[in-house]
């Protein structure tokens, strides 16, 4: 069974695709992660400048999945630029990027084009840090700009990261107007824990974003309505960790999915969901085409 | 011991309030918090302490139900201000902590790092294990845990300064000693310091035989976040690690560079 996945101007070996700042800091860890049958990697989200990101506590574990405000760490397009030159592999690796504005976007993504990066991937959906992400994907008008700009500027695929929106259909298509190869839903929903013995915010940042098994009923309806809307492939993350998720996510016409959170159980979860998903398909004698949308009734 | 599973799984513990019990001052920069709380932990391993409002840091465990800190910046400073009866939030044993091993084992330690090898000197010694352990800091009065290594088994002590023992590197310790003697080696300390160590081992044939403790900037303590990644095999500190053999360290960037908070490289 050939699970070779046509996603976002991308060809995948199969349809896991490892999350944004998810093991994504160093080209050694996104390398590990391929060795764990990633079928492509996406980088740690990179700026223009150095940030050391939030204080901690930056991710707890709750009852109903992980709460994190890291705060968009990460060394500037000027140093990881050789980190992402040393991660090219076997597999794609897409960069994310985050930027205040269009200019911002437009810089780190000629800075890091140097290294050839397979796609770019626009964070602009990160709930955790102001004026950046989520800021600008709650805005059509400037989603769609910030795609273009982008688009423009590199000649190879760009995918456009979205916040979980209950209009979020209206943003994904100003990002295919804007020229994206595809979208990307969800990146967490914001969100907080409060500790009772002493009534602090226990996120250094007190409000940060939940990710894991917790979101991922809203993740698909916002896939589901992704798919629904646009003509350009949409990729589906929050809460997958089994090739069960990964199905439902692929009959609401998802084209492939990203894995963040599902790391901590286990790393080889890349590995298991593509070995289930192809037992899956097996048994129903049918094909990844032949599931795709099939939700979508 | 498989390296890409989370190593505390299933028996993961959820934060809990722990509330000072005791502060023992033990050398002008360090102090030991017991937590009056008994962490089903094993040498090497470390928990993440909540010093709220401030930060959330990893810190080994120097007995199984205490720390010992060295003030260094804000969240250890936070953490001296703490009086017994305070509270700080606390989640582990993290990590897969030193494998205790063989009938007779070297501890190198320098500076603060000797606060996750002195539980594992007075384990061997409890299993009948024959300890010797090299302890260096800046200063005599800077030695940690001088007593409780004195008592679990054989020590030689080192300062920068001369002011008790050795004058000099603690690893200068090791010139004497026939390595071949140990069945198993274990450092803490700078990384300097760690990474002589290593290619002392190395050029006696025994990297495959030293553990080594190690700090990387640690963030979410949970493997999932990247930061503490190693190059060049990408394991995470947090829960593949701290502790390392010196085979998977040969070569790598023990010893070279670090990466600091935002992600860049520091060398050392
Ligand atoms: C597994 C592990 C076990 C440790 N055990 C001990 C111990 O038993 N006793 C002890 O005194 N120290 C220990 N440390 C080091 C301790 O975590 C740092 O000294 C502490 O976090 C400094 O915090 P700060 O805010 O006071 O210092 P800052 O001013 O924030 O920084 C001072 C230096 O401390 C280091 N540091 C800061 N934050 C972190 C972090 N989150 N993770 C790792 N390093 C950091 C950096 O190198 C930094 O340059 C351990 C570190 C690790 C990784
Ligand atoms: C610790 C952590 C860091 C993250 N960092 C980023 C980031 O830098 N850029 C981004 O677009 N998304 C980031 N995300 C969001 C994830 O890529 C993903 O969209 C979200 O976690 C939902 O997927 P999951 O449930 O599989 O984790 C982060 C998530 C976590 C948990």
């Amino acid at each position: 069974m050939d699970l070779t996945t046509d996603v976002g101007g991308l060809k995948l070996k199969n349809p896991t695709i490892l999350a944004a700042g998810i093991l994504g800091t160093g080209a050694a860890s996104l390398k590990r992660v391929v060795q764990h049958g990633a079928g492509a990697v996406v980088t740690k989200s990179t700026g223009v400048s150095p940030r050391e990101g939030h204080p901690g506590p930056v991710l707890i574990k709750t009852e109903h999945g992980f709460l994190n405000a890291m705060g968009l760490p990460n060394p500037s397009y000027h140093e990881f630029v050789r980190e992402l030159e040393m991660a090219k592999g076997d597999v794609p690796v897409i960069a994310s990027i985050f930027g205040s504005d269009a200019r911002e976007f437009e810089e780190v993504a000629l800075g890091l084009s140097k290294a050839s990066p397979d796609a770019f991937e626009l964070n602009l959906s990160c709930p955790h840090a102001e004026g950046y992400g989520a800021t600008l994907g709650t805005d059509p008008r400037k989603v769609k700009e910030i795609a273009k700009t982008v688009k423009n500027a590199v000649d190879v695929p760009v995918w456009v990261k979205l916040p979980p929106l209950a209009n979020i259909a209206e943003v994904g298509l100003a990002a295919q107007e804007g020229g994206a190869d595809a979208v990307v839903a969800i990146n967490t929903i914001p969100a907080m824990a409060i500790d009772v013995e002493s009534g602090y915010p226990i996120l250094g940042n007190k409000v940060g974003g939940l990710s894991g098994a917790a979101i991922k009923p809203v993740a698909l309806r916002c896939v589901y309505e992704l798919c629904a809307a646009l003509n350009i492939d949409v990729i589906g993350v929050g809460g997958i960790s089994s090739w069960k998720d990964a199905i439902e996510f692929i009959m609401a016409g998802a084209t492939a999915i990203e894995i963040g959170s599902a790391v901590h159980d286990d790393i080889n979860v890349f590995r298991n969901i593509s070995k289930g998903i192809m037992q899956f398909l097996e048994k129903r004698r049918c094909t990844l085409d032949g599931i795709r949308g099939v939700a979508q009734k | 011991m498989h390296p890409g599973r989370y190593q505390g799984r299933g028996t993961e513990m959820m934060p809990i309030n722990a509330r000072i019990t005791r502060i023992v001052d033990e050398t002008p920069s360090t102090k030991t918090f017991f937590l009056g709380l008994t962490l089903d932990g094993k040498p090497g391993q470390f928990v993440m302490v909540w010093i709220r409002g401030v930060d959330d840091i990893p810190m080994s465990l120097s007995y199984p139900d205490a720390i010992t800190v060295q003030k260094v910046g804000d969240a250890t400073s936070a953490l001296f201000k703490l009086r017994k009866g305070d509270s700080v939030r606390i989640r582990g044993p993290i990590g897969n902590g030193f494998t205790l091993s063989g009938k007779s084992i070297l501890l190198i330690a320098g500076g603060v790092g000797a606060a996750p090898l002195a539980p594992l000197a007075e384990e061997a010694k409890g299993k009948k294990i024959k300890v010797k352990t090299l302890l260096g800091a800046k200063t005599g009065d800077e030695l940690l845990f001088v007593k409780r290594y004195r008592s679990a088994g054989d020590l030689q002590t080192a300062t920068d300064d001369g002011s008790e023992g050795y004058k000099g590197p603690v690893t200068e310790l090791l010139d004497g000693l026939d390595l071949r003697e140990y069945d198993q080696i274990y450092s803490c300390g700078p990384e300097k310091m760690m990474s002589r160590v290593l290619e002392v081992a190395k050029g006696a044939n025994m990297a495959s035989k030293t553990q080594f403790s190690l700090q990387r900037y640690i963030k979410c303590g949970m493997g999932i976040c990247g930061t503490c990644c190693i190059d060049p095999s990408g394991l995470r500190v947090c829960v593949d690690g701290p502790v390392f053999s010196g085979e998977t360290l040969v070569d790598s960037e023990f010893g070279r560079y670090a990466r600091d908070a935002s992600g860049r490289k520091v060398r050392l």
